[in-house]
């Protein structure tokens, strides 16, 4: 650093500097970021929007019935578990789902760390758990859909169209891209829209990690002399985390 | 490209692996707190001011500890926090003056169904 402070302003300019004192790849890792998290504002304003101005329900949550009138509450959207059929466990599953997701960043940051240290048994030990962590979250956002898609026990009664034919007092189950059992059209379309472009980000996070993972196990980033892809990879992987953190609140606590 | 062969692995910091973990302890109690507000507490426009507040805490710690943004320089904080910023206004006046404009002028009315509709 000492270097920086003595140099002048024409070799500043010349290269061989790292601006904000981040390396390029990490440099641009977290604009891409920036860039992504604009998209990911723009589907969750569409959601809030389109949430907001649906009807409402305001009477006795414990009489809630689901009805494609008015827009459903989550939690009795989402009480489905495993192995646990009919018996009303609302948010537990997301809450797993959660926990996971946390988990598998915390592996995350301590491989990141033992990169720092050079120690490449630690980074394949944590990658590994990351990985592991990541297919165990891909799984549980699996069961989640077939299930949304599959939808309860009790039809929902609407009018919908079918292939072009009106059909009256029709009985749904589950979802489709057109209409669903739980709410109004908008609710499934965003449903499968917003958590199918995050699960989409964890499925290349995924594949990010299992190539870093491989990468650093030949000892690739021993002989590159340092562990930067992870930081960098680590980075995305974050922000998938960060991105679950948002979509938990907006989707299935509000 | 062969730099170097013989790499000396340093010591493990215990210090640094268990401010790891005491981040991770926080966003679970946080998610926790979440929890208790979402099973206690009526639905309203105060929980979704406490729900929202509480994930800017999640993010705050996931972005500045984990993600390592809080130890960056200035420069690069301020490069990642302030169009984030202007996002947030944007996020909160669309969506509670536009979306709300949107239903009244729409005519959109909340379903109270007959049964609650005398209390």
């Amino acid at each position: 650093m000492a270097t920086t402070a003595t140099m002048s302003k024409k070799t500043l300019w010349g290269g061989g500097v790292a601006p904000l004192k981040a390396s390029y790849g990490k440099l641009m890792m977290w604009f891409f970021l920036l860039s992504d998290a604009f998209t990911f504002s723009g589907l969750l304003i569409t959601y809030a929007f389109l949430r907001w101005s649906a009807p409402a329900y305001k009477g006795d949550p414990e009489a809630f019935t689901f009805s494609t009138e008015y827009w459903p509450i989550p939690e009795k959207v989402y009480e489905a578990f495993p192995g646990f059929h009919g018996v009303e466990l609302p948010l537990v599953f997301v809450g797993l789902m959660t926990f996971i997701l946390i988990l598998s960043s915390v592996t995350m940051v301590l491989a990141v760390e033992a990169g720092h240290r050079m120690d490449r048994k630690g980074v394949v030990k944590w990658m590994l758990w990351t990985i592991i962590g990541g297919f165990a979250f891909l799984g549980c956002q699996a069961w989640e859909w077939s299930h949304f898609i599959e939808g309860t026990d009790v039809a929902t009664i609407s009018d919908v169209m079918i292939n072009g034919i009106w059909r009256e007092n029709y009985e749904i189950f589950g979802a489709n891209l057109n209409f669903n059992q739980y709410g109004p059209p908008a609710f499934a379309a965003l449903f499968f829209f917003i958590t199918g472009f995050h699960g989409f980000h964890v499925f290349s996070g995924v594949v990010l990690n299992v190539i870093i993972f491989f990468n650093a196990a030949t000892g690739l980033y021993d002989r590159r002399g340092h562990y930067e892809m992870v930081e960098k990879v680590g980075l995305y992987w974050h922000f998938v985390d960060l991105v679950w953190v948002f979509v938990f609140t907006f989707f299935y606590l509000i | 490209m062969e730099q170097t062969t013989n790499v000396t692995v340093q010591p493990l910091d215990k210090e640094k692996v268990k401010g790891i973990w005491k981040v991770a302890l926080i966003l679970a109690i946080v998610t926790a707190i979440e929890y208790v507000f979402a099973f206690t507490m009526e639905a309203g426009m105060l929980r979704t001011v406490i729900f929202v507040g509480l994930t800017i805490v999640k993010a705050f710690y996931i972005v500045s500890e984990f993600m390592h943004l809080g130890h960056e320089v200035k420069g690069l904080i301020y490069s990642i926090i302030l169009p984030m910023m202007f996002i947030i206004w944007l996020i909160v006046a669309l969506v509670n003056l536009e979306g709300g404009a949107i239903k009244d002028s729409r005519g959109i009315i909340d379903y109270e169904p007959a049964a609650t509709e005398h209390s």
